[in-house]
Order: structure tokens, then C-alpha cells, then sequence
């Protein structure tokens, strides 16, 4: 069965041969990547890619890249359990307050 | 208990605000990562600098020399990782491939999975390249997609697309532009542009 990603020979849109400049949060996800990824690293380079696999079709289109792949690093650190769900959700609670508060200055 | 509840306070609407939940999750990523000793965050300043640093000038450097040194050519289409660390390039540990154009045929990289793409030569990949519409249309019809970028490839040459993997990358060789003889190495890598080492340009 195809799985939603395997997007090769698909009727599609035309190309439009858009560029931008990559954001610093994207990369920023990238970096992490390149600190994570790879031989002796928390994750091999085909880990990342079944985590960004199996990202549903919904939630696939969606997101934008950096989305997807920041949403499939933090998902295998959850299953790999290098963090927990309550560390996660107390260290985005604490990141969302701490940004609102320096943009209400 | 109090005899008049107070109603819960609304759950802020992220969406109201100046950034998303995605960007407070790369950030969270990153503090608990630090803070566990996975990476510094020197480590991360470093990397962020790496990032800006690879542009495609390295790979345009890299086919200059094969114009102009055929031994290197030679070696640059049997192992472009070996070849480019001839050139101080660090092509990194995942191999990649040279797809050369001549006058019969043209070569044009995707990758239809995802986004694998020859970062540590060219840098970050453009949009277009991740995106669906290219992803999905480049190995169906290829001369099309070649026409959205104004590249027209005569019917007599045959156009060969590579699906490339996260455990092989490719790079085109442009062919060197006629007229060209008087410049030197150093002039002939400003004429090799990113889109012509993916094959969506010819030079």
C-alpha cells in the first residue's frame, strides 16, 4: 500500500519555483537534527525519516517542513524516552510564558 | 468549595500569538537536550554557523575543477565524497553521486520521499525541491516541470531523473558552457549555479 509520503508519479499541482529564506526557528530545528541524527547519535537517519512517515496524512499536508520534522524528532525523544511527556509539556508551559512575557514588553 | 465557582481561565490561544506551538517546541527541544548534556549550547551556536556557511559555491567549485582537470573528473564520478576533500570540502559521511550531462543526456535530481538532497555541497535545499508539486509531477513528467523553470530540453536528449534516498544523495554536472575557454577555474565556478547541479537549470 502506498503510504502518504510516497508521493513519486502522483498528479499534482504545477512546480512553482518559489524560494524563501529558511527562518531562524527552522533552522534552528535543523541544527537539532544535525546534533541528533546520525552514527552514535540519539537517532539513526532512518528513525527520523519513520517518525516523519507516520505522521498522518491529515496532519502531514498541515504542517510545514520544519513542522513535521520538529514534531517527528520530539516524538521519537518521547517514545526513546529521553524525555517524558510532563518534562515536555512543563518546558513548553514555561518557554510559551516566558516568550508572551518579552513580547508584552 | 466555594458556593460560586469561579469559571476556569481560557487556555491562551497560541494562535493569537507571535509564535507557534511548533517554535516553542524546537525550543523546549533544545533547553531539555542541553540541560540532559546531549548537545551545549555551543554546540548549537556552532552548528547554526555550519549551517550558513555551506552554500552552493562548494559544489560549484568542485565541477569548475572537473572542467578543467580531467583527472578529477574522473574521480569526482567514482566517489565525490573522496573527491571533494581534495578540494577542503567536507561532503559528509553520506555518499552522494555525480550524474553527469553531456549532449545526449540530462540529469535531474528529486527526491520523491521526502527531502534527501546534497545539503553539505549545496546547502539548504529550496522550497520547490520539498515541495509536493515537484516531489509528485518530476519523475511523470519531467520535461514539464523543466519548462516551470524555463529549461527546455530538445526531444533528442534524453532526460534521466534520480530518486535520491537517506542513503544516497546526487549532484549533476552541468556541461561546460561553450565560449568559456578564456576563463579560468575560479570564473568558470561563478557560472555554476544551485539549480543547474539539481538539473533544473542548464548553464
Amino acid at each position: 500500500m502506498r503510504r502518504h509520503h510516497d508521493m513519486g508519479g502522483l498528479v499534482a499541482d504545477p512546480v512553482v519555483p518559489s524560494e524563501h529564506d529558511y527562518a531562524p526557528w527552522e533552522k534552528r530545528i535543523d541544527a537539532i537534527m544535525r546534533l541528533t541524527t546520525g552514527d552514535g547519535e540519539l537517532f539513526a537517519i532512518d528513525e527520523l525519516r519513520r517518525a516523519i512517515e507516520e505522521i498522518g496524512p491529515g496532519a502531514y499536508d498541515e504542517m510545514s517542513y520544519y513542522e513535521r520534522w520538529i514534531t517527528a524528532m520530539t516524538n521519537l525523544l518521547l517514545e526513546k524516552r529521553v524525555v517524558s511527556v510532563d518534562e515536555l509539556g512543563r518546558k513548553m508551559a514555561e518557554i510559551e510564558a516566558r516568550w508572551k512575557a518579552e513580547a508584552a514588553q | 468549595m466555594s458556593d460560586h465557582p469561579q469559571p476556569h481561565p481560557f487556555q491562551p490561544d497560541i494562535e493569537d500569538s507571535p509564535f507557534t506551538r511548533y517554535q516553542v517546541m524546537a525550543e523546549s527541544v533544545i533547553e531539555l537536550l542541553t540541560e540532559k548534556g546531549v548537545f551545549s549550547a555551543d554546540d548549537m551556536r556552532r552548528t547554526l554557523e555550519r549551517i550558513d556557511a555551506i552554500t552552493p559555491a562548494q559544489g560549484s567549485r568542485a565541477v569548475a575543477r572537473a572542467w578543467v582537470d580531467e583527472a578529477f573528473r574522473a574521480r569526482l564520478l567514482d566517489n565525490v565524497n573522496a573527491a571533494t576533500a581534495e578540494l577542503g570540502i567536507d561532503a559528509g559521511p553520506i555518499p552522494i553521486r555525480a550524474v553527469e550531462n553531456t549532449a545526449d543526456v540530462h540529469n535531474v535530481i528529486v527526491c520523491t520521499l521526502c527531502s534527501c538532497y546534497p545539503r553539505m555541497l549545496l546547502g539548504l535545499p529550496p522550497d520547490w525541491y520539498k515541495s509536493r508539486a515537484y516531489r509528485s509531477s518530476v519523475v511523470r513528467e519531467p520535461r514539464a516541470v523543466l519548462e516551470a523553470f524555463g529549461t527546455h530540453i530538445p526531444d533528442g536528449v534524453e532526460v534521466r531523473v534520480h530518486d535520491s534516498t537517506a542513503e544516497l544523495r546526487y549532484m549533476v554536472i552541468p556541461m561546460r558552457p561553450a565560449g568559456t575557454t578564456d576563463l579560468d577555474e575560479a570564473g568558470l565556478a561563478e557560472l555554476v549555479s544551485r539549480d543547474a547541479m539539481i538539473g533544473t537549470a542548464v548553464i
